[in-house]
């Protein structure tokens, strides 16, 4: 906002564009492209002034074009390219030029090697077609040239006229496909016509439009990363842009209409053949199978009833992992590494790296007051403080802070399985206070924080596990770097805790101001001494166990920070309002879960993943490589059209 | 007895055996005469008061089946008097048994052996559906597709118009069930086509406050079904065709008529591009701007000459059923190009160029010209006549191809309707500039346009005037006696008194063309003088329009030019007093052409003139020509000088 102000003080053709019209450009290009993720290919908003040849003047915001050169002929021709490539994400890109003024006329003293000769027709006697009767230099020419081109080809040119340029010229109305002689295309344009390109990365072609009339095919197969252009050479010539600030005048979207039902009739008409039959059985088993993963025992076996199909695993053992996961997500880590070493002896044993996770979330929920080892000193019964996931906000002392964390999680489920990242991430990013503030508003009834365990584990359970995703979602915008984006998988998860505490972290320390009056001070240990000796003593436990992974099997810095960060905790007075309070947000406890259950259904041999949130990793992931490799259909086929 | 208490359970499984086989119901017809029985009884059955709704029911669905089959199935039920039996079921209270009987009438309606007339021989049957347009979605469906199929023709539409059709069915336009939209926008389509009063009433319905035109925009979306987009745009087609719609709205500039282009598109079943060009030719037929946008939209003048490739050699040699197919759709397709490129050049000179342009587009017309098709051949001679208006494409392309050959061709004994268009492009072949002439005429032109003035057609007489006119024009002295000769003096006069005022003013404008040079006035005027002025007096006495008196003052003007030919009007005192009368008369035109006269009978230099300026002078001409050169007129002013002049002399 400041900045815009500033901008505002200049005034003149030269200031940027006022703020407003900036985020009706944002929202309007939004809108029409939505499958483009901006911050990895940003969108054409503006003529680039380093990207143009010295003849070439920009103003209005860098969107007005307009020549200054001595147009005496084809040397003096001179273009500016768009400060972006086209995204191949955008499937259908658009953007119109209006000819604003017409320049000298371009006429008789330019012998342009377009120029045809004429000669006079003598009836029933030449049988060629008949030129134009009036002799073209005598009529008024518009060298102006509107297309795309690649980047690095030669601006001092009309462009069409060299390789990877495109163009379509006012003059002759010819279009200029990388070569200096045009072919007829379409009808000439002057002063008043707008002449829209819209370029179908679809099948990479593209056709113009004039005062909204679709001209045709253009140009079929273009290369990828082609940049908005335009050329002019003649003298005084001025032509304005549009890459979305104003509406178009063509109805671009009602031809974006017609391809998204085009891609989505090819997706719902794809051929399964014979497989037929196949085919059924494997949406089943997807099904099944990802009700078994996440321990919907008893939804599980209803549908293989109905389907009559079988489950892999047995019964107990999928009791077994749903008993263990609730008490991970309790908070009640220390029975859950019992449990485990109980029903599944050797598994801990032999994942050195996920026993030391859940030691170090054991710690947290040592000083969050959930575990077992120190519960047992207060007060509370261990059975009323078994609900999800709230045990630690039961008491009202703490419930502004945790539920903001908590939030997080609920507001998850509209960005269900980590495919959404763009929106949950704008919402995070650019509303922070907004968002913290509609959950403090939530906070404030006590129902919404706290589930009971007995009615509602499998929603508690579907939350989780969303959140989970989104969780991993959130870790790839702290990432900033495109090859650190997830699979959309579940993988990794230590990686992703870190993350997470990153996040959250910043997240924390925006919110600190709104709300440090507010919310009482809640106690390490649930306030026991005992229990806090306790917590030391197995803090020394922690230490010794990860010099001994050290000794063993080398250092290991992502131990190292684990631990750096549970011991931090230590270090404030009130941990929940410190910046690694993150971890003791019950959230931080679903990764660990995950990656507990993911290991013991590995050392069964069964899928550590379960085969439905695989394929849909596997589409989101191979949407993202499409719009990187540049097919464009991408834009019309996206994961959450098909989610409901 | 005993049979109708079985039949109810004899009734489903023979519905569930008739819609599931449709063999099985053509051998219920075909094979065993015996077996229409059956058929007789379902409907005795049907009409029976005393049988059970259901089994009335179930009769009424089995009889639908049967009229899927052939279309002998359709011409024995209809024998027996289908329609007044199951019209009568309508009034049944129960909706199942009239929803039965609606889809078997919709059925019988559709198939082509049906008469429309059926449905109208009763007034109150239209009615009674418009009332039950309401009961149920189905009801809506096949009530909407039994009037979209029904209606044909202008009384067709007023009838269902004046039973309120617009407003019972705008509503559907918005249904919930697709079907029900599309037969409803169907009907609209019907209704609107040519048809001012419905076109005008539509344009002013609207629907949950949306107005009919927007909600139609809304279905040209291209994601629609390409059925829906392309019947709303020939809804809206009408709509402007009758000036409901101005021809630069939005909704017809910018929506309709891209729509319509993109239907003539190479992606199109071959029947959508049919109807779409048909459409679109319609749509631009008048509008000079129209056709100008829709030359450049999507390269449209190229894109139609993709019509002319069917059946393809690709599909000649691969594919039986698809030659088939395409052999089917040949004929539509290049009779539906040829419209459109008519439409196209129907004004602009530029997009008659593009469109000769077009690879082998000149062959393909001349081709075109002796098809065995009707319907191309009248498509092509348009086209044709489209591009005569080219004064360039007369000189040039048109004689390159030698068009005239396969047009008079077309022009013997063909029908009235390809005989109109043909007779025009002729009139325009003709005219003085065109190379064609020549052959046409040795081609024997004249005896054909002269039949043609005495056809009881009244455009063909209009054209085979005009032609004769065109050819008389400057004309040598043999063609102008062959054109006497042909039409002979009976069928002049004919002519002159022809009720059409087109017809007699070319008639006049042939006899001012061949009264054109002296030597072949005075020809003329000494083998036909007495009719000819016997014809001109009695125009002169008519009840005629300005125009036409103008022009026979003209011939007047012509004859007084001639030498010998003067004396028939000099002597003539009856066509010197009208002369005078004009002279005087309030109309500036008829002034200057009585002048002419005048002018042409006292020129000096010629032999008699010192009697006839006397005659003249006596007759009171001088004092007549003093007042008009007064004349705040120039044209008159001048003239009466240049004939006081004379006198002076």
């Amino acid at each position: 906002m400041a900045e815009a102000g500033a901008g505002s003080l200049h005034g003149g053709d030269a200031a940027p564009p006022s703020p407003p019209r900036e985020q009706e450009l944002s929202r309007r290009l939004r809108r029409l492209y939505p499958a483009v993720n901006q911050d990895e290919t940003p969108l054409p908003r503006s003529w680039s002034p380093k990207d143009k040849y010295n003849y070439i003047g920009l103003s209005q915001g860098n969107l007005r074009v307009h020549y200054k050169g001595h147009g005496k002929n084809h040397k003096d021709a001179a273009s500016v390219r768009a400060t972006h490539p086209i995204p191949a994400a955008c499937g259908i890109y658009y953007f119109e030029v209006k000819i604003v003024s017409k320049g000298r006329d371009g006429c008789c003293e330019i012998l342009h090697s377009k120029e045809e000769t004429f000669q006079e027709r003598v009836f029933g006697f030449v049988f060629s077609p008949l030129p134009p009767a009036i002799p073209e230099c005598l009529l008024e020419k518009r060298y102006m040239g509107i297309g795309l081109s690649a980047q690095g080809v030669n601006m001092n040119r009309l462009p069409g006229w060299d390789k990877h340029s495109y163009g379509y010229h006012g003059d002759d109305g010819h279009s200029f496909c990388s070569s200096g002689t045009g072919q007829p295309y379409g009808p000439t344009f002057t002063t008043g016509d707008v002449i829209g390109c819209c370029v179908n990365l679809i099948n990479n072609t593209c056709f113009y439009t004039k005062n909204g009339h679709s001209l045709g095919i253009a140009f079929t197969d273009l290369p990828a990363n082609l940049y908005p252009t335009v050329g002019l050479q003649t003298p005084g010539e001025i032509v304005d842009a549009n890459f979305g600030q104003q509406p178009f005048v063509f109805d671009i979207e009602d031809y974006m209409r017609e391809w998204r039902a085009k891609i989505q009739s090819t997706i719902k008409r794809f051929p399964i053949g014979d497989r037929l039959g196949e085919w059924q059985a494997m949406l089943q088993n997807m099904v099944s199978s990802y009700l078994v993963h996440h321990g919907y025992c008893s939804t599980a076996t209803a549908f293989a009833r109905v389907t009559d199909t079988t489950i892999q695993e047995e019964q107990t053992s999928i009791k077994n992992r749903q008993r263990i996961q609730k008490l991970v997500l309790a908070g009640r880590v220390g029975e859950a590494i019992e449990a485990t070493q109980q029903l599944y002896p050797g598994l801990l044993e032999h994942n050195p790296n996920l026993l030391f996770m859940l030691k170090c979330r054991q710690f947290v929920e040592m000083v969050n007051g959930t575990d077992s080892e120190v519960r047992c000193f207060g007060a509370r019964s261990p059975r009323s403080q078994d609900s999800y996931p709230g045990s630690p906000s039961l008491s009202p002392r703490h419930g502004s802070n945790n539920s903001h964390l908590h939030s997080t999680g609920a507001d998850s489920p509209t960005c269900s399985n980590g495919v959404m990242s763009t929106k949950s991430k704008q919402s995070h990013s650019k509303y922070p206070t907004l968002s913290s503030s509609s959950s403090s508003s939530s906070s404030s009834s006590p129902s919404s924080v706290n589930y009971s365990e007995s009615n509602s584990t499998d929603s508690t359970k579907s939350q989780q596990h969303s959140s989970t995703s989104n969780q991993e979602t959130s870790d790839s915008e702290m990432e900033m770097e495109a090859e650190h984006y997830p699979n959309g998988v579940l993988e990794n998860s230590s990686t992703r805790i870190m993350n997470g505490t990153y996040k959250h972290e910043e997240i924390l320390q925006t919110d600190e101001s709104s709300m440090e009056d507010s919310c009482p001070q809640r106690q390490l240990c649930g306030g026991n001494h005992a229990a806090t000796e306790r917590m030391i003593q197995f803090g020394r436990e922690l230490q010794m166990l990860s010099e001994q992974l050290c000794r063993e099997y080398g250092k290991n810095t992502m131990h190292k920070k684990m631990l750096q960060d549970a011991f931090s905790l230590l270090a404030y007075s009130d941990p929940w309002n410190c910046p690694v309070g993150q971890q003791l947000d019950p959230i931080q406890r679903e990764p660990v879960c995950a990656a507990l259950n993911s290991a013991i259904l590995e050392s069964q041999n069964l899928p550590k993943q379960p085969p439905l949130m695989l394929a849909l990793g596997q589409a989101s992931e191979c949407l993202r490589l499409m719009a990187r490799v540049g097919l464009g259909s991408c834009s019309f086929a996206r994961v959450d059209d098909y989610l409901h | 007895m005993a049979c109708v208490l079985e039949a109810p359970l004899r009734m489903s499984v023979l519905s569930e055996v008739t819609a599931s086989s449709r063999h099985y119901v053509d051998r219920l017809f075909d094979l065993d005469p015996q077996k229409v029985l059956q058929g007789v009884m379902l409907l005795y059955l049907l009409q029976q008061e005393t049988s059970s709704t259901e089994l009335r029911t179930e009769c009424a669905v089995v009889l639908g089946s049967l009229a899927m089959g052939t279309e002998n199935n359709v011409k024995s039920l209809l024998d027996c008097h289908i329609i007044t039996a199951l019209l009568q079921g309508l009034l049944s209270p129960d909706l199942k048994f009239i929803e039965a009987c609606l889809r078997c009438l919709r059925t019988i309606f559709i198939s082509p052996v049906t008469p429309e007339d059926l449905l109208y021989t009763d007034a109150t049957v239209i009615s009674h559906l418009m009332a039950l347009l309401s009961r149920s979605r189905y009801t809506q469906e096949y009530i909407c597709q039994i009037f979209s199929h029904c209606c044909k023709g202008p009384d067709h539409q007023t009838i269902l118009f004046n039973h309120g059709a617009v407003q019972n069915i705008a509503h559907l336009l918005v249904s919930t069930s697709y079907k029900v939209q599309m037969q409803a926008l169907k009907c609209f389509s019907v209704l609107a086509f040519e048809n001012p009063q419905v076109s005008m009433t539509l344009v002013n319905v609207s629907v949950d406050g949306e107005l009919l035109p927007q909600i139609f925009v809304k279905m040209l979306q291209r994601d629609k079904p390409i059925e829906m987009q392309l019947t709303s745009a020939k809804c809206l087609t009408s709509m402007c065709r009758a000036g409901a719609i101005r021809t630069d709205d939005s909704c017809i500039v910018l929506k309709t008529l891209p729509c319509l282009v993109r239907m003539c598109s190479k992606e199109r079943l071959l029947e959508e591009r049919v109807e779409g060009a048909e459409t679109l030719a319609y749509l631009i037929e008048t509008d000079v701007e129209l056709q100008r946008t829709a030359s450049i939209t999507d390269h449209l003048i190229v894109m139609l000459a993709d019509y002319f490739k069917y059946p393809s050699s690709v599909s000649a040699i691969t594919d039986i059923k698809r030659l088939d197919h395409d052999l089917k759709h040949a004929h539509e397709l290049r009779q539906a190009a040829f419209k459109l490129y008519a439409s196209l050049g129907a004004n602009d000179e530029d997009i008659r160029k593009k469109i000769i342009e077009t690879e082998n587009m000149m062959d393909r017309i001349v081709n075109g010209l002796s098809e065995s098709s009707i319907k191309v051949r009248l498509a092509a001679v348009r086209c044709l006549h489209s591009l005569s208006r080219s004064v360039q494409q007369l000189r040039t392309s048109f004689q390159d191809h030698a068009v005239w050959k396969p047009l008079m061709k077309v022009l013997q004994n063909a029908p009235n309707e390809i005989l109109v268009v043909a007779s025009s492009t002729l009139c325009n072949l003709l005219l003085e500039f065109s190379p064609s002439k020549e052959p046409i005429l040795e081609s024997g032109a004249i005896e054909l346009l002269c039949s043609l003035t005495q056809s009881e057609n009244l455009a063909l007489r209009v054209n085979g005037i005009w032609a004769l006119m065109n050819m008389a024009f400057q004309a040598e002295q043999k063609i102008k006696s062959d054109i006497l000769r042909g039409l002979s003096t009976e069928q002049l006069f004919q002519l002159l008194s022809d009720s059409d005022v087109n017809v007699l003013m070319k008639t006049l404008g042939l006899l001012r063309n061949l009264l054109s040079t002296r030597p072949h006035i005075d020809h003329i005027m000494s083998t036909h003088g007495k009719q000819i002025m016997q014809a001109v007096t009695l125009i002169l006495e008519g009840e005629h329009n300005i125009e036409v008196k103008e022009q026979t003052l003209c011939i007047l003007a012509n004859i007084a030019d001639g030498t010998t030919a003067k004396e028939l009007i000099m002597t003539n005192d009856d066509i010197l007093q009208k002369i005078k009368y004009y002279m005087s008369h309030s109309n500036a035109k008829l002034q200057l052409a009585a002048m002419f006269c005048i002018s042409n009978l006292i020129w000096n230099e010629e032999e008699g003139s010192q009697e006839r300026q006397d005659k003249l002078r006596d007759m009171g001409i001088v004092d007549i020509l003093h007042k008009l050169s007064q004349s705040s007129d120039p044209n008159l002013c001048d003239k009466a000088k240049t004939a006081l002049q004379q006198y002076l002399a």
